[in-house]
């Protein structure tokens, strides 16, 4: 009983952190709603039996590339309403469009059939055993692969971020 | 006990489709590129509570595996989008997409 009420508490807190997000007017208010929504994200990943991934998404998200976009936003000197405003029959439009999304995705999957579970249930599958078991086994290529485009970005970052390429 | 057996699956899509559309949401409405990195963020984490919530009503430790991946892509997304950003701002002194519509056609 209680993870139901847990799980409608979370998500209404995970919408409305990101309504939030989008709505508010100040980027620094954005970025704090966005670390409120990945915190609540966390909270469903630990109800659904994965805790390892709720700690790892904390770190990454929460630790360091909302530090980056904080970052960026204060070297950028954005913590003002500066933005340029869209016309409202812009908004109007975004509005309609993003709200007509999700009536069609919304109605698209109100006629998908429920899945049967052919795996027997096991609530450990979220350890850190499990996975790195699935991870080194299953998965290694991608994991080297992942390695060599993480490489890849931070060196693209570095050369972006130079004042000038000679 | 977990969500897995009170909840069905249906609650999950439909979370992850609105915070889906939210990002959409912000992506189509917002002008500050900053903040449409921060849709695409959420738009990212809406399709990762999906592939968790796929993998614990399967009991199946592969969707949680792609999640990483997923997790270390969207690293490198944000590292060199906000390097780009950043050189972007340090040419046009503003983070407005429309100034960037010479990419348009």
């Amino acid at each position: 009983m209680i993870t139901t009420y847990l799980f409608y508490f979370l998500s209404f807190l995970a919408i409305m952190f990101a309504l939030m997000v989008v709505l508010s007017k100040n980027p620094v208010h954005s970025v704090l709603y966005l670390v409120l929504t990945f915190f609540t994200i966390a909270g469903h990943y630990v109800l659904l039996n994965a805790q390892f991934l709720a700690v790892v998404h904390v770190i990454v998200y929460a630790g360091a590339i909302m530090v980056l976009f904080l970052f960026v936003i204060m070297l950028m000197n954005l913590n003002k309403e500066t933005e340029p405003h869209k016309s409202p029959w812009l908004k109007f439009s975004a509005a309609i469009a993003s709200g007509l999304m999700l009536i069609v995705l919304v109605g698209s999957l109100k006629g998908a059939e429920t899945i049967i579970a052919t795996n027997p249930f096991n609530a450990n599958i979220g350890l850190i055993e499990n996975l790195g078991q699935c991870l080194f086994n299953d998965f290694l290529l991608p994991f080297e692969v992942s390695s060599i485009l993480l490489l890849v970005a931070m060196v693209g970052a570095v050369m972006l971020g130079k004042k000038s390429i000679k | 006990m977990s969500a897995i057996q009170v909840i069905p699956i249906n609650w999950y899509l439909l979370l992850s489709t609105v915070l889906f559309t939210i990002g959409v949401l912000g992506v189509l409405f917002r002008r500050n590129a900053i903040i449409i990195f921060m849709s695409i963020e959420l738009m990212l984490n809406a399709v990762n509570l999906l592939l968790v919530a796929f993998s614990s009503y399967l009991s199946d430790s592969k969707g949680q595996v792609f999640v990483f991946f997923i997790m270390a892509v969207a690293a490198a997304e944000v590292a060199v989008g906000l390097a780009i950003l950043m050189m972007v701002y340090r040419n046009t002194k503003s983070t407005d997409i429309n100034i960037l519509n010479k990419l348009k056609w």
